[in-house]
This record gives C-alpha cells, structure tokens and sequence, in this order.
C-alpha cells in the first residue's frame, strides 16, 4: 500500500500542473485509483479500454514465447549446433532451454525497446496536450517485436516506433483518431528506410548477419542462410519446408508470426471475447482463397509457364498462403484493429475480404515487397472510412424508399 | 491581397514566414516533393525560380496595361516560358550533371502554381519595383523550404551535404558508419518530403497560433 499511497499523493500534489497527466497514468496503470466508485447504483462494464487492450496482449503471448523458441532455433539449425525438428509438434530439439534463452536474448530487448519508446512519446504528448495518457500504445508496443526480424538493430527500431508513434498517431490526435494501425506504420517505415534490414535471407536468423560481416573480413567461411518461405518461392526455388512445419511454425519469419497456429487460437481467443471481428477475419481468408484459387486456375490452364517470375508463387498451392508469409498474424491481429477497421458490419466484409484478395496479389505479383499483407493492410485502412461511408449511404437510401413506400 | 497596401519590406518579408507559399498556401508542392532529395538539386532549383519569378514578374509588370485581359493567361505562359529557357540552357552549359538530375522539373517550372500566382495576383495590377520585390519575396519563401527539406533528406538519406560525406563514408564504415548507423532509403523517396513539409507546416503553426485554421 505504501508505493500507492505515495503515487496518490503525489498525483494530488501535481494537480492542474503540467507533469500531472504523466503522474495519473503511472499510478492508475499499477494501481486502482482511489477515486473509483466502490459501491452504488452504477453500471459497471468491465470492457473497457484497457481491458480490451489487455485481452489483446494476452492474445499474442503465446505467439512472443513461440517466437523465442523458433528464433533459438533456427539459430542453432542454421549454424549447424542443433539438429531438425524430428517428432513434430512437441519435439525436444524444437522446446529446447537454451532455445528459449538464445530467442529471449534478442527479443526481450527488443520488447523494452518498443515499449519504452513509444511510452515514452505517449508521455511528452501527454503533458503537452494536457491530456491522459492513452492507452493505445500497449498493443501496439506488443505487436511491434512480433512482426520485426529478429536481427533487427535496435536503434532503427527506436526510429521506427518514434516515427510511427508521432507520425502515424499523435498527429491526427492520439488514440482512436488514427487512419493508420500504428505497428504497421512502424513496419512500413523500417521496411522502406532500411530493406536490408527487413527483407532478404540473412536478418532472419538470429547472428546470420554477423557471421556475413565476419566472413567479409575473411575470419570465417560457412555463409548462413535462412531465406523465408515467401522468399525462396519467389525466387521458383522449393519451399524446403512441409505444411505441418508451415502450419505449427517451424520455419524462419518475423518474430511472433511464423507458427499459424497459435495466431489461429490467438484468433479463436479474441472472437470468444468478443474482441476481435470474426467478419473481418473469415472474409479476410475468403479473399486470400479466392485469390489463390486464381491464380492456381492461370497455372492449370497453362497461361503461365515454369519459365515465368511468378511460377513459384503462382502455382502454391491456394491454401498453403493461409500458412506462410504473416498473412495469418495481419488478419488476427492487424487487420481487426477497431480503430482503423471498417465499422459497419457489411463494411467489414468487404473490408476483409478486400485485405485477403490484394496481400495475395501483392505478394505473387511483386516480388520485392513479400510482405502483401503489411500492405494490403495500409491500403485498406485508408479505404476503411469511404467502405463506411457507402455502406451507411445505401442504408439510408433503402429506408428512404421504404418510408416513402409507407407514406405514399 | 493585402500585400498591396503595406510597405515594401513587408513585400519580401511576408512570403518568408507568414504567407509561404509552401507551407500556408501550400503551392508548389509538386517540384518541391521532386527534387529535394539533394541540397545541391535544391539550391539550383531554388535561384531558378528566383531568376524567372523575380525578372517575370517585372516584364509582367511593365506590360501590365497593354496585354489584353482575354488572352493575359497565354502572354504570361510566353514570358514564363522564354525565362525557364534561359535557365534550361544555361544549366545545361554550364551545370550539365545537374541539369540531369533536375531534368524534366526545369522545364516544369513553368507549370509552378507560385509563379503563375504572383503574375496573376501581384504583378498585372502593381509597378515594376514592387512586383520585382514580391517576387523576390516569394521565391526565396519558396527556396528557403525547399533547402531545410533538401538538408534533412540528403543528410539522413545520403549521408551527406551538396554531395560532400558529413557522417562517414559507408562502405568503408568510417565515422557514424563504423557504430552501425545506416542511410534511411526512405528518406530519399517523395513520400517522406511531404511528411517533411508537413512537420515544417506543424512546427510553424505550433509557434504562430494564428495561422491556424479551424
């Protein structure tokens, strides 16, 4: 009680001055406040802001722990200190300790990194604004490690989050006002600032990039390489990987994205919480379908041929884009963003389904940026308004008609 | 405008902070986006504009009550056009490298909303030397911009300064280069000058409450 009591008086202390909003957040992030209602005849909705955004992050632990594991893993299967996954699922090469702690070594850091930037500009707008702080950045600072490469420096990712914080959120006026997902943004910026950071065989295997450096200063020889599914098919060349290890996510990829699986429960977690869209999730895999089942139809009528760029991903199998890339972590978790989703119920079908059909075009079609979701994403957010809007226009319209039908 | 009546000072110091025309009426963008990517491209830019808004303005000026107001439009397309000519081919003469970089945008500044702009607002209606003065004013307006955007997209993006390596040299790993830092690429495409500008426009309404508009 001593450490609450303290922060509630020195929240009373800093009443009406400048730092008070910094104060107030600390001390209700950790603690009840001691003005809450405690009895009465009040409507108590447990749902709030911070709840919805807690049951998000409890969401996406699983997939951070996994990614520890497959980060340590693919290390010491790249270097050669670890053998393969050999009795699929809980095999003991795979959940290995030192697994865990070689994954943890890069990605906690990382973690800090994100959270400590982003809070850190939450704060400053905060007391600038003269406002509370807002708990928006606490999913956004989760999903930033998950869908960063593991060997990614961190100073760029400071950049990245700071740009992203203050320019994809905190100019259009914080929390809930933003056109952007924020983490996108973040990714979008590292992406197009540094691609060598972001793309390519080398940055998803933890130290693979060091081993580059050593071997240009002719100290070691072994070049690793640990090229991503997306990455090999669209170079025509074998996936190199089966669908059981595509599905539970032994294959290398972004931190918290590779294992479709636990995204899945992931999913199922934040549709029986009623947090997450279940429209804009199933719609979203309709649309990557169908765009599959497309382009496996322009390979089976012999339209496109094994000399073609697109060969390799155009004749993946339709349901095999389900499993690869982070198509599965940007619908659970991206693409259901209720600030910057469609709002409307028919809208967010179309806004779903829209996400699915164009990752998987950008991803066959352009090459050089694998990552279709991240993109398709974007664009959609930016649509996601004008979708609403048509949407609640066609219902006004179809009342119109039927008042007029009535009074006529 | 309310530039008519005010002092002359007032002719070149207002474009400059209060009345940019990048960053409060938001004219120009276009070359702006373009060609910042290197301070040099910037610069060169920047004196273009200023020779052919500064001198147009006053031929404009000085013809002001014999042009026709009906065909106004296609006289100042000729005089702006003869300029951008005189700039095009001094470029090339002397500057060819540059005159690459820049390549279409010269030609292109005759399509400059800024310059037609101040034709058709200032110098059809004001005598030589105060049309001289406006457009002084609102070309270096204009340059001043295009050279901070220019400065923070060549430094971060590139790593250098009119061409010249300020942080170290990247591929050797010298200087900044030797503890990891690495040239933002995103720095270097259009997008990322509109966001540029747009910080420059957010941190000039921060300090002037009165440019905001509601």
């Amino acid at each position: 009680m001593g450490l609450k009591n303290n922060l509630h008086n020195l929240k009373e202390k800093y009443k009406g001055t400048k730092m008070a909003p910094a104060f107030n957040a600390i001390h209700t992030f950790l603690y009840l406040p001691n003005e809450t209602t405690h009895n009465g005849t009040h409507i108590k909705a447990a749902d709030d802001l911070k709840r919805t955004m807690n049951t998000v992050i409890m969401a996406m632990v699983p997939c951070l722990i996994f990614g520890m594991f497959n980060a340590g893993y693919q290390h010491n299967v790249a270097f050669g200190t670890g053998s393969v996954i050999s009795g699929g699922l809980f095999s003991a090469e795979f959940w290995s300790l030192e697994n865990l702690l070689i994954g943890a070594w890069k990605i906690l850091p990382i973690l800090v990194v994100s959270y400590g930037v982003g809070l850190l500009i939450e704060f400053i707008f905060a007391v600038i604004k003269k406002h509370e702080v807002e708990e928006g950045y606490l999913v956004t600072g989760m999903l930033v490690p998950l869908i960063v490469p593991v060997d990614i420096p961190l100073w760029m990712l400071a950049v990245a989050v700071a740009f992203g914080v203050v320019i994809g959120k905190e100019v259009f006026g914080g929390t809930g006002m933003n056109i952007l997902n924020p983490a996108l943004t973040i990714r979008a910026f590292l992406f197009f600032a540094y691609p060598t950071w972001m793309s390519g065989d080398k940055v998803w295997v933890e130290g693979a990039v060091k081993q580059d450096q050593l071997i240009a200063a002719g100290e070691k020889l072994d070049a690793i390489s640990g090229e991503t599914i997306l990455g090999s098919l669209a170079q025509n060349k074998e996936a190199g990987y089966d669908v059981m290890d595509m599905f539970f996510g032994f294959i290398p990829g972004s931190v918290g994205e590779t294992s479709t699986l636990l995204v899945l429960l992931g999913g199922l977690f934040l549709i029986f919480s009623k947090i997450g869209s279940w429209r804009i999730m199933l719609s979203s895999v309709l649309g990557a379908l169908v765009m599959g089942l497309i382009f496996n139809g322009v390979v089976s009528s012999g339209w496109i041929t094994e000399s073609s760029k697109f060969y390799g991903l155009m004749s993946t199998e339709f349901w095999h884009h389900l499993l690869i890339g982070g198509f599965a972590f940007g619908t659970v978790f991206m693409a259901t963003d209720p600030v910057t989703a469609s709002q409307t119920n028919k809208g967010k079908w179309i806004y779903g389904f829209l996400i699915g059909f164009i990752s998987i075009l950008i991803r066959v079609f352009n090459p050089a940026y694998p990552e279709g979701v991240m993109l398709a994403i974007l664009l959609m957010n930016v649509f996601a308004p004008t979708i609403d809007h048509y949407v609640v226009q066609g219902n006004v319209k179809q009342r119109m008609k039927r008042l007029k039908a009535k009074t006529a | 405008m309310g530039l008519l009546s005010k002092k002359d000072a007032q002719l070149i110091t207002d474009p400059l902070a209060d009345n940019n025309p990048i960053t409060i009426q938001v004219l120009g963008i276009c070359s702006a986006l373009a060609i910042t990517a290197e301070l040099k491209a910037s610069l060169v830019m920047a004196i273009s504009v200023l020779f052919v808004l500064g001198l147009g303005n006053v031929v404009i000026s000085l013809m002001r009550n014999i042009i026709p107001s009906k065909i106004r439009i296609i006289v100042q397309l000729i005089v702006v056009a003869a300029l951008v000519i005189i700039v095009d081919l001094v470029l090339k003469a002397f500057a060819y490298e540059l005159s690459k970089t820049l390549s279409v945008f010269v030609g292109l500044i005759i399509t400059n909303c800024i310059i037609m702009g101040r034709f058709e607002a200032f110098a059809l209606g004001n005598g030589p030397w105060k049309s001289f003065l406006d457009g002084i004013g609102n070309a270096v307006g204009y340059g001043v911009i295009l050279i901070i955007v220019g400065f923070f997209r060549e430094l971060f993006g590139s790593g250098t300064l009119f061409g010249i390596p300020v942080l170290g040299d990247p591929i050797a790993k010298t200087g900044l280069y030797a503890i990891g830092y690495e040239n933002n690429g995103f720095m270097i495409m259009p997008p990322m000058a509109l966001i540029v500008v747009g910080i420059i426009i957010w941190i000039q309404r921060t300090k002037n409450k009165a440019l905001i508009e509601d």
